[in-house]
C-alpha cells in the first residue's frame, strides 16, 4: 500500500504539470506569437482569446508546486534552491506576462502598448524556455551530494541538452498557442494564425526529432530504459501519430480536433518523460546513489493519504466549474466594453 | 551581508509587497457582493454602476496580487530549503489545499465576474461574484493555517535527527486548528475588510469633495462606512483575542510587544512610548503607562503575573524595539480607524457628511491606515516569532538553503526590488487614472442579459 501511494503521487504530480502544459501552454504560446503581428486590433484579439482563462490556467502551476512541496518536500527543496536564479528568472517572466495582460489596454498611447506587448511576448517566451530547460536538467540528471543537495552552479544548468529541450518547449507552446488562436478567431486573422500554426508545427517537428536523437545519445539512463522496455516505443509512436494528425485535421478545417491532437502530443510526451524517469524524481549524475526517488524524497504515509483526500474532494469540483467557465466563454472572440 | 540577512530581507520585502494587495481583494470582494446584492434586491441601477466600477479596481489589485503571490510560493524552496524539508510534510498540504480550494475558485470565477457581464444572467453573475469573494477568503484561510503552524505548532511529531529531522503530521485537524489559527485568521480577515472598506470610503469621499458623481459617491460611502465600522470593531475584538493567545503560547513575543523586561504581577500597559535600550543592562519601556492593564488584558485579572523577557536567555529574545513599534503602530492605527468609522457613520446618519470638508479629507487619507496596520501587524507577528522559524523547534538560521550563496540572493533581491518599485508605480498610476475617470455613465442602463425587463421596456 505504501509503495502504491508514492507511485500515485508521482503520477498525480505529473498530471498536474501536464495539465499546466496543456492549458497555460496555449497562453504562453499565444504570448510568444504576440509580436508577429503589428496591428493593434489583432494583438487585442489574441490577448482577449486568453483573457478570461489564463489566470485559472496558471493556478495549475501553483497547485503543481504545492503538490510537489507536500508530496515530495525534498525534491521541492533541492530543485528550487538548486535552480535558484533560473526560478527567479521564471518568476520575473511570469510576473511581466501577468501584469502586461492587465495593464496593456488601460492606456491608448502607442509607447505604452508597445512596452507591455514586448513584456508580454518576452515573458511568455522566457517562461516556456525556462520550463523546458528545467525539465531538461531533471531528465539529464544533475549532480547531487550525499544530502541530496544540488552541487553545481547556474552555468552547470545551461548544458546543450536542456537548452535544446527549452527550445523544443517554446516550439511546442507556439504550435499549441497558434492552434488555440485559430480556434478563437475568424476571417483574415484566422487564416493568418493557421499559417503560423503550420510553420510552428514544422519548427516543432524539427526540434522534437533533434530532442529524440539527443535523448538517445546524451541521456544514457533514459535510453537504457527504452531499450529494456520496447513497449515504450508504442507511446513514442502514439506521440508521432498525434503530431501528424495536427496538420491533417487542420487541412479538413477541424481546428478543434487539431487542438486535441496537440494536447495528445503533450500528454504522450509527458508520459514518456515520466515513465523514463520513474522511480527517480531527480536523477543524480554522476552519483546515481544520491538520487532523489519517490521513496526517499516523499512525505509521510499519512500526509500522502490526507493529500489524496484533499485532491479527491477538490479536483472534481475544480474540473466541473472550470469546464463551465470554458463553456461560458466558448466560441470566437468578440470585443466588447469589458475586453482588454 | 551574509546569506541569512539577505534572505530575511528578501522574504520580508517580497511578502510585504504581496500583502499590499490581498487585503484589498478580500475587502473589495466582500463589498462587491454587498453592492451587487443591493442591485439585485433594489434594482436601482446605481448599484450596478457601483459594482462595475469597483470590479475594475478589483481586477487591478487582483492581477498584482497574483503576480507577486507566485513569488512567495517559490521562495520557500529557493531561500528556505532546509525549512521546507523540515515542515514539508505538514505545511505543504496547506499550501496545496490553498491552490485547490482557493486559487482555482477565485481565478475561475473572476473570468465571469470581469468578462461575463453580458454573457450570463444576473443571478449567475452574482453567484460568480460570491465565489470570487469566497475564494479570496479561502486563500487567507489556508495560508494563515500554514503560518499558524509556524507560530504555534501542534498535531505533529519529529522524525529523524540533525540535518534529516523533520516534522510529520500525526493529527491533521489538530495541525489545522492550531491554538492560534482561528483568532489570527479572523483578525487577518477583519484587516482585509477594513482595507477594502476604507478604499471605497476614501475614493467616495474624494468624489464628494470634488462634487463629482454625488449620488454614486454618497451611496458608496454609506456601504463603505457601514462595513468599515463593523470591521474595525471586530478588528479590535479579534486583536484582543489574538493578544491573549500570544500571552499563553508565545510569552516572549507578548513581552516584546509591550517592552516588558521584568516578569511582574500588575503589569503595566504602555499606551504610547518607546523602548529605551541605551543601557544594555537595564533596557525598559518608557511612556505613558497604565499599571495593571496589561495583566488585565492578557489574563482578565489586574493582578495576574505576566512573563517578561527575563524568562528567556537573550539569545532567544526577538528584537524588542522593533516589535514594540510595529505592535503599537498597529494598535494606534486600529483605534484611529475605529474612531473615524464611528464618526463617519454618525455624520452619515445625521446626513451632515458633506458639510464637514475637513472630515472628508480625513476619509480620503484613511485608506492608508489599514494598509499600514496590516503590514505592521504581520511584521510584529513575524519579527516577534524570531529567533525561531518554527516556534521552539527550528531556528531561523537553520532553515536556510544550504547551497545558496549571498551574491545569488543579492542579485535576486535587487531584481525584485526594482521590479516591485516599477509595478507599484504603474499600479498607483492606473488606480489614479481609474479614479479620475470615475464610474461609467453607460453602466446606469444595464443591457444584454443583465437588463431588467420592466426597466428597458420603459
Ligand atoms: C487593518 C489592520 C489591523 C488593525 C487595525 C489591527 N490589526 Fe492586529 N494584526 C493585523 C492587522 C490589524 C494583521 C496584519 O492581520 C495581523 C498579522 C498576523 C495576523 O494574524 O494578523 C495582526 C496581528 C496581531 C497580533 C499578533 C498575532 C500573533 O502574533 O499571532 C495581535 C496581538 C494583534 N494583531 C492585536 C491587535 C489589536 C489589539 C488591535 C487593536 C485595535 C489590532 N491588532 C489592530
Ligand atoms: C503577508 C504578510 C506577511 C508579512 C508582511 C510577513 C513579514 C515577514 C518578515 C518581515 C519576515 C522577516 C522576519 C525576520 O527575519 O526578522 C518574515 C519571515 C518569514 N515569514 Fe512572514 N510575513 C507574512 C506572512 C507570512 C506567511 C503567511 C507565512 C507562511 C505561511 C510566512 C512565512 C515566513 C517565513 C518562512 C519567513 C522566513 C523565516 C524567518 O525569518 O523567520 N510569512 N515574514
Ligand atoms: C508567504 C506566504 C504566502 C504565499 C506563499 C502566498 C501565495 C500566493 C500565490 C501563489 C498567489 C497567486 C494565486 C493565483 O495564481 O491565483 C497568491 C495570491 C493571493 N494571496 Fe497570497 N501568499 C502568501 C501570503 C498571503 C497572505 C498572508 C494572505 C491573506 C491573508 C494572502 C492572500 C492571497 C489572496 C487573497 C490572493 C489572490 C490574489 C489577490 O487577491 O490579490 N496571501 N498568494
Amino acid at each position: 500500500m505504501n509503495i502504491d501511494l508514492h507511485t500515485i503521487w508521482f503520477v498525480l504530480v505529473g498530471v498536474l504539470f501536464t495539465g499546466y502544459a496543456m492549458l497555460d501552454g496555449f497562453d504562453l504560446g499565444v504570448g510568444a506569437l504576440h509580436l508577429f503581428t503589428t496591428k493593434d486590433e489583432e494583438r487585442r484579439v489574441m490577448m482577449n482569446a486568453i483573457g478570461p482563462v489564463w489566470d485559472g490556467n496558471e493556478v495549475w502551476l501553483v497547485v503543481g508546486g504545492g503538490a510537489l512541496f507536500a508530496a515530495f518536500p525534498d525534491v521541492y527543496a533541492t530543485v528550487f534552491s538548486g535552480f535558484y536564479l533560473a526560478f527567479v528568472l521564471l518568476l520575473v517572466a511570469l510576473i511581466f506576462r501577468a501584469v502586461a495582460i492587465e495593464f496593456r489596454s488601460k492606456q491608448p498611447m502607442r509607447w505604452w502598448r508597445q512596452m507591455w506587448d514586448i513584456s508580454f511576448a518576452a515573458g511568455s517566451i522566457l517562461s516556456a524556455l525556462l520550463i523546458g530547460v528545467a525539465m531538461g536538467n531533471i531528465a539529464q540528471g544533475i549532480p547531487l551530494d550525499a544530502n541530496g543537495e544540488y552541487a553545481g552552479g547556474l552555468v552547470g544548468l545551461l548544458r546543450p541538452y536542456p537548452i535544446l529541450l527549452g527550445i523544443t518547449t517554446v516550439a511546442l507552446f507556439m504550435m499549441h498557442g497558434a492552434i488555440y488562436g485559430a480556434m478563437k478567431t475568424e476571417g483574415e486573422f484566422h487564416d493568418k494564425l493557421r499559417r503560423w500554426a503550420m510553420n510552428a508545427i514544422i519548427f516543432f517537428v524539427i526540434c522534437a526529432a533533434g530532442t529524440a536523437m539527443a535523448t538517445l545519445l546524451y541521456v544514457p539512463h533514459m535510453a537504457a530504459r527504452v531499450k529494456d522496455h520496447p513497449w515504450l516505443f508504442s507511446i513514442a509512436l502514439a506521440n508521432m501519430l498525434a503530431i501528424a494528425n495536427i496538420p491533417r485535421e487542420f487541412h479538413r478545417g477541424n481546428d478543434w480536433l487539431a487542438f486535441l491532437s496537440s494536447c495528445a502530443t503533450m500528454v504522450t510526451l509527458m508520459m514518456l518523460f515520466g515513465i523514463d524517469q520513474y522511480p527517480y524524481m531527480v536523477y543524480s549524475s554522476p552519483h546515481p546513489e544520491n538520487s532523489l526517488t519517490i521513496w526517499n524524497a516523499s512525505s509521510s504515509h499519512k500526509t500522502l493519504v490526507i493529500m489524496l483526500v484533499i485532491a479527491g474532494i477538490g479536483v472534481p469540483v475544480v474540473l466541473t466549474y472550470t469546464a463551465c467557465i470554458y463553456w461560458i466563454f466558448r466560441g470566437k472572440v468578440k470585443m466588447d466594453r469589458t475586453s482588454y | 551581508m551574509d546569506v541569512l540577512t539577505l534572505a530575511r530581507i528578501q522574504f520580508g520585502a517580497t511578502v510585504a509587497f504581496h500583502y499590499l494587495y490581498p487585503p484589498l481583494s478580500i475587502g473589495l470582494g466582500l463589498l462587491l457582493v454587498c453592492m451587487e446584492g443591493l442591485w439585485l434586491k433594489t434594482k436601482n441601477p446605481v448599484y450596478h454602476q457601483m459594482a462595475r466600477f469597483w470590479t475594475r479596481v478589483f481586477a487591478l489589485t487582483f492581477a498584482i496580487g497574483v503576480a507577486t503571490g507566485i513569488v512567495m510560493e517559490f521562495e520557500f524552496g529557493t531561500n528556505w530549503a532546509t525549512y521546507s524539508r523540515f515542515v514539508g510534510d505538514v505545511f505543504g498540504s496547506a499550501l496545496a489545499a490553498e491552490g485547490i480550494f482557493a486559487f482555482f475558485l477565485e481565478a475561475g470565477f473572476l473570468a465571469v465576474l470581469l468578462f461575463g457581464w453580458d454573457k450570463v444572467s444576473r443571478k449567475v453573475h452574482f453567484l460568480s461574484t460570491c465565489m470570487v469573494c469566497l475564494g479570496a477568503h479561502f486563500s487567507a484561510v489556508w495560508i494563515t493555517v500554514a503560518n499558524s503552524f509556524m507560530q504555534t505548532p501542534t498535531g505533529f511529531h519529529i522524525v529523524g535527527e540533525g540535518l534529516h529531522a523533520r516534522a510529520e503530521v500525526t493529527d491533521f485537524w489538530k495541525m489545522v486548528m492550531s491554538p492560534s489559527s482561528g483568532d489570527r485568521l479572523f483578525h487577518a480577515l477583519c484587516g482585509g475588510w477594513c482595507a477594502g472598506a476604507f478604499l471605497v470610503v476614501s475614493v467616495s469621499a474624494f468624489y464628494l469633495l470634488k462634487n463629482r458623481h454625488e449620488d454614486f459617491a454618497l451611496r458608496s460611502l454609506r456601504i463603505g462606512l457601514t462595513v468599515a465600522l463593523i470591521a474595525s470593531v471586530l478588528q479590535a475584538v479579534s486583536g484582543d483575542m489574538s493578544a491573549r493567545e500570544v500571552a499563553r503560547m508565545q510569552p516572549p513575543k507578548l513581552a516584546a510587544f509591550e517592552g516588558l523586561y521584568e516578569t511582574q504581577s500588575n503589569a503595566p500597559l504602555t499606551l504610547v512610548g518607546y523602548v529605551d535600550e541605551q543601557d544594555p543592562l537595564k533596557p525598559h519601556a518608557v511612556g505613558l503607562q497604565v499599571p495593571g492593564l496589561l495583566s488585565f488584558l492578557a489574563w482578565h485579572d489586574p493582578h495576574a503575573v505576566v512573563k517578561g523577557l527575563d524568562q528567556v536567555p537573550p539569545a532567544d529574545r526577538p528584537p524588542v524595539a522593533a516589535c514594540f513599534m510595529f505592535f503599537h503602530g498597529m494598535v494606534a492605527i486600529g483605534s484611529a480607524l475605529l474612531l473615524i468609522a464611528a464618526l463617519g457613520c454618525f455624520f452619515s446618519w445625521r446626513k451632515r457628511l458633506v458639510n464637514y470638508r475637513w472630515f472628508l479629507w480625513i476619509l480620503v487619507f484613511s485608506v492608508l491606515g489599514p494598509e499600514i496596520a496590516n503590514e505592521m501587524g504581520w511584521f510584529a507577528a513575524e519579527v516577534g516569532r524570531q529567533p525561531w522559524i518554527v516556534y521552539g523547534l527550528l531556528r531561523t538560521p537553520q532553515g536556510l538553503s544550504a547551497v545558496v550563496r549571498a551574491e545569488t540572493v543579492l542579485t535576486s533581491l535587487i531584481l525584485f526590488t526594482f521590479i516591485y518599485c516599477l509595478l507599484f508605480a504603474v499600479f498607483v498610476y492606473l488606480l489614479n487614472h481609474k479614479i479620475q475617470h470615475g464610474p461609467d455613465p453607460d453602466d446606469l442602463a444595464p443591457h444584454g442579459k443583465l437588463a431588467i425587463p420592466h426597466l428597458t421596456a420603459q
